[in-house]
């Protein structure tokens, strides 16, 4: 994975960055930067606390109750967690790709993608539809759905969801995306599918993915951080990482002898 | 002995069946004798005019209960105005803050309300509607059934919001949509049949109640639609015909009491079928 055409430009940036629930701490004193236009993996043995990092990087962990969050997380220099900053609009630039396929029951194939524009108040018609086609393109959805935009989302299969949850995320187009495991209740085949539309996502957003598979960590990814017991072990480019870490652990780890 | 002990086995187990059985009969056999009777009386007593007519003055044959049927729909209609967005919005109240105290007291305070006894409840809303505006009216009426129902719609809609999955308001949350938007346009709109559901069960609850009537709406013998006046309903016209020493007002009432329970019995039927066949397509 080159990053060569990419700029340098850090867009997200996690300073000092704990979390907790209730007495339990689950991170533990991050500091990382996101190069923008990069995909960066997190990875780690269960309940490592990579996943409530993720969900505090759009301050979504807080909607837990009895959580807390305390340190800094830039968006392009600003931190989020700063009291003038609505949630609301940090939430519209970070989007987010939950572990279960989620598209909402209620609604079609269509409006499961433009949902988040429709309720920000953009309702043209023309606009929409536009939209729609473009991120069911980029979340290599449209062939399969193109004849049939009035069905429900759940009519869909896992995979099919899946790929229109991406699509409902990349709709309000934010500039960073956040995966949580988004294949881990996929089929390979449904996997594979995932793994090439991020290759083509990455070319407009910066994404951070939770993983719990190596290989695809491996695969996808430019960087990969290595979590355990809500500490950041170590962070670098995913060639490095998987082929000549610098920590022990992470190679005990990545060789399959612990975790 | 193994033959003895599989024997022995086999007489518990068939024991038990039976009387498994035997109580599913002591429930369904009042219920159906109930049913039955209200049906052999009430259809008998039932014609056309039942449903056209007004009711004739003593002693004349023939009138019906037209008039009570649309009162009790109209009051109904009126309650339900008053109880499904107050009942709907404390659900949605109770099932966001679920921990806070003001939820632990509304929650309570629903409890006890479902207990009280339903002639209570006309009371206050004599002394609250009746009293003031110096008539019996179908506001007061309205008002009395719709504090029966409230604490149904409360229930049934926190327990239906509680059954949408977290990660549906995440997923709500993380397109950046405020609060107050996930819940209007993702959570309720995709329960939507299931509060209905909630909504006509409450509706049919109150259909059929009588003493929060009886000194509120308190009855009429004329067609009427103003709110600020008496106005006649199906329980309170079918209890002052069956309570007449008049052989054809009694008749009257088993047709009055046929047409009511088929009305609630229909109303209980589609939102149990009718609903949960469009939930399983659409909803949560």
């Amino acid at each position: 994975m080159s990053n060569s055409k990419n700029s340098d430009k850090i867009i997200l940036e996690a300073k000092n960055l704990e979390a907790w629930f209730g007495d339990f701490q689950a991170v533990k004193g991050i500091n990382v930067q996101y190069t923008e236009r990069t995909i960066t993996a997190i990875i780690g043995p269960s309940g490592c606390g990579k996943s409530t990092y993720l969900r505090c990087l759009n301050r979504i962990h807080e909607e837990i109750e009895g959580t807390r969050v305390s340190g800094e997380v830039l968006l392009e220099g600003k931190n989020i967690y700063d009291k003038k900053i609505d949630v609301v609009d940090v939430r519209k630039r970070i989007g987010m790709v939950f572990q279960k396929p989620n598209p909402f029951p209620s609604l079609s194939i269509l409006d499961n993608v433009v949902i988040g524009l429709r309720l920000q108040g953009i309702t043209k018609r023309s606009t929409l539809m536009e939209v729609a086609e473009s991120c069911l393109k980029k979340a290599a959805l449209w062939d399969e759905v193109k004849d049939k935009l009035n069905s429900l989302g759940t009519s869909l299969s896992g995979g099919q969801q899946q790929r229109l949850c991406i699509a409902r995320a990349l709709a309000i187009n934010p500039p960073v995306l956040l995966m949580d495991e988004p294949t881990s209740a996929l089929d390979p085949i449904a996997t594979a599918k995932i793994e090439e539309l991020m290759d083509e996502i990455k070319r407009d957003y910066t994404v951070i993915i939770v993983t719990h598979n190596m290989q695809q960590a491996a695969r996808i990814s430019d960087y990969t951080s290595f979590f355990v017991y809500g500490k950041m072990i170590e962070h670098g480019l995913s060639s490095d990482i998987f082929t000549n870490p610098r920590e022990k652990q992470t190679e005990d780890y990545i060789s399959g002898r612990f975790g | 002995m193994n033959f003895n002990y599989r024997l022995y086995r086999a007489i518990k187990n068939r024991l038990f069946t039976i009387l498994i059985v035997l109580s599913a009969v002591v429930v369904l056999g009042p219920l159906f004798m109930v049913i039955k009777y209200v049906f052999v009386q009430g259809a008998s007593s039932l014609n056309l005019s039942f449903f056209t007519e007004l009711p004739k003055p003593v002693g004349e044959i023939g009138g019906g209960m037209k008039h009570a049927i649309l009162g009790t729909i109209y009051i109904v209609l009126l309650g339900a105005l008053i109880a499904v967005p107050i009942g709907v919005t404390c659900g949605v109240y109770l099932n966001e803050f679920r921990k806070s105290k003001l939820s632990k007291t509304l929650r309570l305070t629903v409890d006890l309300m479902s207990g009280i006894p339903s002639i209570v409840i006309g009371i206050f809303a004599y002394l609250m509607v009746v009293v003031p505006l110096k008539s019996f009216s179908a506001l007061a009426g309205g008002v009395a059934l719709s504090i029966i129902m409230l604490p149904i719609i409360v229930k049934t809609s926190e327990e239906i919001l509680k059954l949408v999955p977290d990660h549906i308001r995440e997923a709500g949350l993380a397109l950046g949509l405020p609060r107050w938007k996930v819940i209007l346009f993702i959570i309720l709109k995709g329960s939507v049949s299931n509060l209905l559901t909630g909504i006509i069960l409450a509706i049919s609850r109150a259909a059929g109640e009588t003493a929060p009537l009886l000194f509120t709406a308190f009855g009429n013998m004329y067609l009427s639609f103003n709110m600020r006046e008496p106005m006649a309903t199906l329980p309170v016209q079918i209890y002052t015909y069956a309570i007449s020493p008049f052989k054809d007002w009694q008749r009257q009432a088993w047709a009055g009491a046929f047409v009511l329970m088929v009305l609630i019995l229909t109303l209980n039927l589609f939102a149990r079928f009718v609903l949960t066949k469009i939930k399983d397509k659409k909803g949560y």
